[in-house]
C-alpha cells in the first residue's frame, strides 16, 4: 500500500506503525513531529497509530533558525 | 536579572541558530555567547538526509528553546507551526513571526496581534517579533505577550539599530521586557540597544556569518554586558555646548608668560 510522506510516495506493508515507519526512514522518533492528514500526532501515539492507504504524512523537525 | 514570564536569565543575549557553517561552530558559538535561550525553526525533514538533526547538537536541558514560526505568512499558519513546535516537545515558549513579504520579511502587525491573542489563550508564552511600532507593542502587551521583540532593522541585514527612536518609545512605555531582535550587525549595535534600556537582544546573522563566529559570539556577549552596565550606571546628559573636563582655574602660570 502507498502513503505520501513529505510529498514523496512511499510503499509500506500493511500494519506499519508510525513509529516503525519513522525509524525505517532512519529518523529519531523523539526529535520528529508528525502530522497525519493534517492532525498532529502525539509522541505516545506513534507506536499505536497504524498507517492507512493514502495517508498524507508530514514529518517535521527543528532546524537552525533565528 | 532578566525575567520573562516565569523564567530568569543571567545572559541578556539570545542567540539564533540559523546559517552556521557547521554544527560544531554552532555549538561553540552558543557556548561563547553565554546565551541561555536559543531560537530554532521548524521545517519538513529531508528524507534524503535523515542524519542532519540539529537536536544531536543542542542540549534541551541546558538551553531554553524558543521555536519561531518563521515561514508563516498569516496567523493561521503561525498557529499551526506553534502547535507543531509544542508537539515536538519544545515547551510552550514561542517567538511569533508572521512575515508575508519575502522581500522585506517585515512582520504583519494585524496577523501578529491576531495570532498572539489566540496563542496566549492556548497557553503559549508568546514573544512576538514586530516592527518598531510603540502602539502595536502596547496592544500586544495587553493581549498577553510575555515580551515584545521590535526589530532594529530587517532580518539578516546587519544594518543596526535604525529604529532607535521608536524602540526608545517602546522601552519607555512597556510593562513587559523589550528584546531588540533582527538587524543588529555589530557588537556596538547591541551595546547601543542595551544602553537605551532594552532588556535583551536576539542576534543571529551577525554572529553566524562572521569570519570567526565563535569569537564574534563572545564579542556580542561583552557588548551586551557593557551596554547593560552603562544603562544601569545612567548615561551623562548630552549638550550642544562644550563643557571643559579639566579645571579652568590655575592657568595663571600660562597667562603670565
Amino acid at each position: 500500500m502507498k502513503i505520501t510522506c513529505n510529498g514523496e510516495t512511499k510503499e509500506i506493508t500493511p500494519n506499519t506503525s508510525l513509529e516503525y515507519f519513522i525509524r525505517k526512514m532512519e529518523l529519531n522518533p523523539d526529535t520528529v513531529v508528525a502530522e497525519c492528514d493534517g492532525r498532529i500526532i502525539k509522541r505516545d501515539e506513534y507506536n499505536t497509530l497504524v498507517l492507512q492507504e493514502g495517508n498524507v504524512l508530514e514529518l517535521i523537525r527543528f532546524v537552525g533558525g533565528g | 536579572m532578566l525575567k520573562i514570564a516565569d523564567r530568569t536569565f543571567r545572559s541578556r543575549l539570545f542567540l539564533g541558530t540559523g546559517k552556521f557553517s557547521s554544527a560544531d561552530t554552532l555549538k561553540k558559538a552558543i557556548q561563547a555567547s553565554g546565551s541561555e535561550m536559543i531560537t530554532v525553526a521548524l521545517r519538513r525533514v529531508d528524507l534524503n538526509d535523515p542524519a542532519d538533526d540539529i537536536m544531536n547538537v543542542l542540549d534541551r536541558e541546558k538551553y531554553l528553546f524558543l521555536p519561531n514560526t518563521s515561514g508563516a505568512r498569516d496567523a493561521k499558519e503561525a498557529v499551526r507551526l506553534a502547535k507543531l513546535a509544542r508537539a515536538a516537545g519544545s515547551g510552550n515558549w514561542l517567538k511569533l513571526e508572521v512575515t508575508p513579504d519575502p522581500r522585506t520579511l517585515l512582520p504583519d502587525p494585524i496577523e501578529t496581534l491576531k495570532a498572539t491573542d489566540e496563542l496566549v489563550k492556548d497557553g503559549f508564552i508568546v514573544l512576538p517579533y514586530i516592527n518598531a511600532d510603540p502602539i502595536l507593542a502596547l496592544r500586544l502587551q495587553d493581549a498577553g505577550a510575555a515580551a515584545v521583540m521590535p526589530l532594529g532593522a530587517p532580518i539578516g541585514t546587519n544594518l543596526g539599530l535604525i529604529t532607535k527612536f521608536q524602540v526608545e518609545i517602546i522601552i519607555e512605555q512597556a510593562r513587559v521586557p523589550v528584546v531588540v531582535d533582527a538587524g543588529l550587525g555589530s557588537p556596538s549595535d547591541a551595546a547601543l540597544a542595551m544602553e537605551i534600556g532594552a532588556d535583551a537582544v536576539l542576534v543571529n546573522t551577525a554572529i553566524s556569518i562572521a569570519g570567526d563566529p565563535v569569537k564574534m559570539a563572545a564579542a556580542f556577549a561583552m557588548a551586551v554586558e557593557a551596554g547593560r552596565s552603562a544603562y544601569e550606571a545612567g548615561l551623562g546628559r548630552k549638550s550642544s555646548e562644550a563643557s571643559a573636563s579639566s579645571p579652568l582655574t590655575g592657568l595663571d602660570f600660562i597667562e603670565n608668560v
